[in-house]
């Protein structure tokens, strides 16, 4: 790398990198497709724009998925690719089949036609007249399948980058695109726009704390190799506080990007804000993201290390843990409801980090994975449940829900119970699966404030059900709209939490084997 | 020993039957009630025709059956019986079809009591037949599991039915009711899954109780594993003070689901006490005992003297049951082979003296349309079958002697009076204010000048007949003959006493002579 400062390099100097095209193939192939959907977005006629974004971004997703699968299958000794910027191991393809499985779900929704989730043109100014001549002409918003392929693909580099540099580009190619997505609902723009505002001040605000302690660290190892931060780590060498200063900083930014205490503020005001699809797809894909980039920053850069971050990570979990459940239930709003859940959520995940064990990296997979499906089905019911003037969102609005269509609100309660960790559902299996790896780990307290938050959690899934079941409907209460596409989604969700409840073994075995060969270095 | 799989195929059959009735066209209601009754009935016949095969003094579980659940977590699908599970599902087994018959007209009308002039809410037939066939499954699975983890599913999954069958057909307070139970229990159990959590990470990375049994803990521990369970089922079984939710649900719930709930589900808690604190924790049952035993004796005491308080039948019937309990953990932990083999068949015994009780107030209510004990009088002119139903099994609950649970008592009592005099001089009060409660409401709601609103009351139908006579028959013949009973209890219990390394004190009663 230092080879060619001396002179002005000629262009045969730099030598060309090594890049192992066939393994960065799903990342590759998600990029290519947001690419080619811009370039869609140019030159399509209008009318033709949603019919050609929707299967080229299913496709595009598809193939990814299937790459990863066969990449997964292959079984080869798994290696760090691109000049070691991007590991290619079992928990990363793991993390990203999850994500790519997850945006699939997740495009079924946002590509819901009937809905309108999205505003016309985000340009336009709410209630002027350009909105209204928008919506008369019909135009329908196909931005965000590009958009949202960006996302992906940033979401799928970020658990693999291997460097900090790298990670920190694939934080930036995540969240840009989802503050711009959160910006674009339909109604309660105001909302919808103070929401986007928020995320991407605050979002900034965090890459700048990413950015600074990727500095730091660089400082501290000469490197932003991950596998050389611990190296240098590991030997001693000096430079303890520009060490720990990198790490506490570098943890601030992807600790906000979790959403865990105390850099949750944003995600009740984003996840209300935003349209509900794009809520669905933060809540699963970008958790999915941020935690396997976590993963793999304690796991791999910070392993040598964990005598010094781990009580700051218990009281970060307790914290968490705590604060989402406690502040959850005060909720009215069914939307912000299931934003504090996510944080509560965060806080179970952080156990599993915490133990810093073969079984605490599978058990995180898992519960990922696990929730991950869980919480799209969820907000895809919230998006079914509509007033004349969109979703109906507030909790006595729901009221009796069960009454009129019991089978999405019985779907709904399912969600709820798979959330509050009732066995047989997925919830159950993951939540045993990190906290039996955190007590394995010494971290017993954690575990029995974990088992304290869910109950206070269960209280307010509880209400959610009480109003839903117990309580008689109003003569105006909202309708409940099905389309194909939505409901595709909330079945997947119901299948899956059902399936990872009684019959996780198949699911277990591979995060088991994923975490058993761990990330590469 | 055949190698049918006869404890899944009775977890099966209601499981599969709560899909089908849940899943029955609306306005087909006949159809799910008779589907549903046939369903519990052939799982009482079946489950009788595996008793028979049952060999009393044989191996410790019978009709085992292993498979591997979930192998990352060292989970087994793992069911068998020893005596005292064996005659706990068949209680339950009796019970369901029953309940459901007296539940047949009234589950989508009365939740239990409606407040006057309010019209109670129609509810859904199907669901509340499907939610009992659910409960049926888990109560089955609960009791025949030999694998912790599987227990604690069946444990923890058993609450969703009964939220729902408190929230959705109870009374006014329904609601408050269900949130309240659920949270009491949720809470239990969540204490016992760090526990169970803790078990695996320190036993053999398994579940299977076959192999926890020889598990070496260390004593402090065991100490707090112990008490992470006991909390779980002091809450399910309830034991003052964690016992304020029952009244409530008890308040709320209809009369059927409160025959399962108080009836079968409570047991859950002294079951377990019985088979997994005490078999995987015996240092620290004996550490924990003092304090047990000296709770059960207040519960005893303390569950009473508010039964005479209440002023509403189904809160009343659910206060006697906190003392009853009390005289049941009293029985395990004070761990002689009488208390024990009279805990054990105290539970049953209780199930089926509290069941008909609650059946008849079920009845009661009905009629009436209100549960307040004042709400009576002078029944017993108007309806003597009905009021001679209540009499019986208001005298099972105070332990009259020819009735069943006289003989689990008496043996209860002298079991612990073997060990701990104290406690059983104190906990023989119970009885007596066990007669002041019974009587007094007998004489309040049946005696006296009939009332306004009961005159038009009719007697027992035959379907109401047909629930409850079975249920008497069943308390008078094992009052008189409870051999057979005990004759499949004994020999766990003293499996159970071996763990535990105590043996009974060397004045004990003869055993033979504590039989009537």
């Amino acid at each position: 790398m230092s080879a060619g400062v001396q002179v002005i390099a000629a262009p045969g100097d730099i030598p060309a990198p090594h890049i192992e095209y066939g393994q960065l193939a799903p990342m590759l192939i998600v990029f290519g497709v947001a690419v080619v959907g811009v370039l869609v977005e140019a030159f399509v006629g209008r009318s033709w724009r949603y019919r050609v974004q929707v299967p080229l971004a299913f496709a595009g997703l598809l193939a990814a998925l299937v790459w990863t699968l066969v990449l997964g299958l292959s079984e080869k000794p798994f290696h760090v690719a691109a000049m070691g910027a991007i590991g290619v191991d079992a928990p990363t393809l793991f993390l990203q089949g999850t994500i790519l499985v997850l945006a699939l779900v997740g495009l079924l929704l946002i590509a819901e036609r009937s809905a309108a989730h999205f505003a016309a043109q985000a340009s336009a100014l709410p209630g002027s007249e350009a909105e209204q001549a928008g919506a008369a002409a019909g135009i329908r918003q196909t931005e965000l399948f590009p958009l949202m392929m960006f996302a992906v693909g940033g979401m799928l580099l970020f658990p693999a980058a291997n460097d900090l540099l790298t990670m920190f580009v694939a934080l930036e190619v995540l969240s840009l695109p989802l503050y711009l997505l959160c910006g674009l609902a339909r109604r309660r723009r105001l909302l919808s726009q103070e929401a986007a505002v928020k995320y991407f001040l605050l979002g900034a605000f965090s890459s700048a704390f990413f950015l600074y302690g990727t500095a730091l660290l660089y400082g501290f190892a000469g490197s932003v190799r991950l596998s050389d931060i611990a190296e240098q780590a590991g030997q001693g060498a000096g430079g303890e506080p520009l060490l720990l200063g990198g790490i506490a900083l570098l943890s601030v930014g992807l600790l906000f990007k979790l959403g865990a205490a105390p850099f949750h503020m944003w995600k009740p005001d984003v996840y209300q804000g935003a349209p509900t699809p794009i809520t669905a797809l933060m809540a699963s894909t970008t958790l999915v993201a941020a935690f396997g980039a976590m993963l793999r920053v304690y796991y791999v850069g910070f392993e040598t290390l964990r005598w010094d971050w781990r009580p700051t990570m218990w009281g970060v979990a307790i914290l968490t843990m705590l604060v989402g459940a406690v502040i959850a239930v005060t909720q009215t709003d069914v939307k912000r409801l299931l934003a504090y859940s996510s944080i509560a959520h965060a806080g179970f995940l952080l156990t599993g980090l915490v133990a810093t064990s073969r079984e605490g990296l599978s058990g995180s997979l898992f519960y990922l994975a696990a929730y991950g499906f869980t919480t799209l089905g969820a907000f895809a019911v919230v998006t079914m449940v509509r007033d004349p003037g969109g979703e109906a969102a507030h909790l006595s609005r729901w009221a009796g829900l069960g009454k009129r269509s019991p089978l999405l609100a019985g779907a709904f309660a399912f969600f709820l119970l798979a959330m509050a960790g009732i066995p047989l559902t997925s919830g159950f299996t993951g939540k045993f699966a990190v906290f039996s790896a955190a007590v394995d780990g010494g971290a017993t307290p954690l575990v029995i404030v974990g088992v304290l938050a869910s109950a206070i959690a269960a209280f307010f899934y509880v209400r959610v059900i009480v109003v839903m079941f117990f309580s008689e409907p109003d003569a105006d209460g909202p309708a409940v709209v099905v389309s194909p596409t939505t409901a595709t989604a909330v079945a997947v969700g119901l299948a899956v939490t059902v399936v990872l409840g009684v019959l996780p073994q198949p699911v277990l075995d591979l995060a088991g084997e994923a975490a058993a060969q761990m990330f590469v270095r | 020993m055949n190698d049918f799989p006869w404890l899944s195929v009775l977890i099966a059959v209601p499981a599969v039957g709560a899909l089908l009735v849940a899943l029955l066209p609306r306005g087909k209601d006949e159809l799910a009630k008779r589907v549903a009754l046939g369903l519990s009935s052939l799982v009482a016949v079946l489950a009788f025709v595996m008793a028979a095969g049952f060999e009393t003094g044989g191996a410790r579980h019978q009709f085992e059956e292993t498979y591997d659940w979930i192998p990352a977590f060292g989970v087994h699908w793992a069911l068998g019986v020893d005596g005292v599970a064996l005659t706990l599902i068949l209680m339950s087994v009796v019970l369901v079809p029953l309940v459901m018959l007296a539940s047949w007209n009234d589950a989508e009308r009365y939740g239990g009591v409606v407040a006057e002039g309010e019209r109670a809410p129609a509810r859904s037939v199907k669901g509340y037949f499907a939610l009992i066939l659910a409960l049926e499954a888990m109560m089955v699975g609960v009791f025949a599991a030999t694998d912790v983890f599987l227990f604690y599913v069946f444990f923890e999954a058993m609450l969703v039915p009964v939220y729902f069958l408190i929230g959705h057909y109870g009374g006014p307070q329904r609601s408050y009711a269900a949130v309240k139970f659920l949270l009491y229990s949720l809470l239990g159990g969540l204490l016992m899954l760090v526990a169970v959590i803790a078990l695996y990470v320190q036993g053999p990375n398994t579940f299977l109780m076959s192999e926890l049994g020889d598990l070496d803990l260390d004593p402090t521990v065991a100490k707090w594993l112990f008490l992470g369970f006991f909390v779980a089922f002091a809450i399910k079984a309830p034991m003052v003070p964690l016992h304020t939710w029952l009244p409530d649900a008890a308040g709320q719930a209809p009369a059927g689901a409160l025959v399962l709930i108080v009836g079968v589900l409570d047991k859950v808690g002294t079951y377990g006490m019985m088979r997994f604190c005490l078999e995987l924790f015996p240092e620290a049952s004996k550490w924990a005992t003092p304090v047990v035993v000296t709770f059960a004796v207040i519960s005893v005491i303390y569950g009473a003297i508010l039964a005479i308080g209440q002023v509403d039948l189904k809160r009343l019937v659910a206060y006697t049951s906190i003392s009853h309990f009390g005289f049941i953990v009293l029985g395990i932990f004070a761990m002689t082979s009488q208390g024990q083999a009279g805990a054990a068949l105290y539970m049953v015994n209780h199930g089926f003296a509290t069941g008909a009780l609650f059946l008849v107030v079920g009845f009661l209510i009905v009629r009436r349309g209100s549960a307040r004990v004042d709400a009576f009088g002078g029944v017993q002119k108007v309806a003597p079958l009905l009021a001679g139903a209540f009499l019986i099994s208001g005298l099972a609950g105070l332990s009259l002697p020819g009735l069943a649970p006289f003989v689990s008592e008496f043996l209860v009592i002298i079991g612990t009076f073997a060990r701990y005099e104290a406690a059983a001089v104190f906990a023989a009060l119970g009885i007596v204010l066990a007669a002041i409660y019974i009587l007094w409401m007998y004489q309040r709601t049946m005696n006296g000048p009939t009332a306004e609103a009961v005159a038009g009351f009719k007697d027992l139908s035959r379907r109401e007949l047909v629930v409850i006579a079975p249920i008497l028959a069943v308390i008078v013949a094992l009052g008189f003959f409870p051999k057979p009973a005990l004759d499949v209890i004994d020999p766990s219990v003293q499996q159970t006493l071996s763990r535990v390394q105590m043996s009974d004190p060397t004045t004990t009663v003869a055993e033979k002579g504590a039989r009537p």
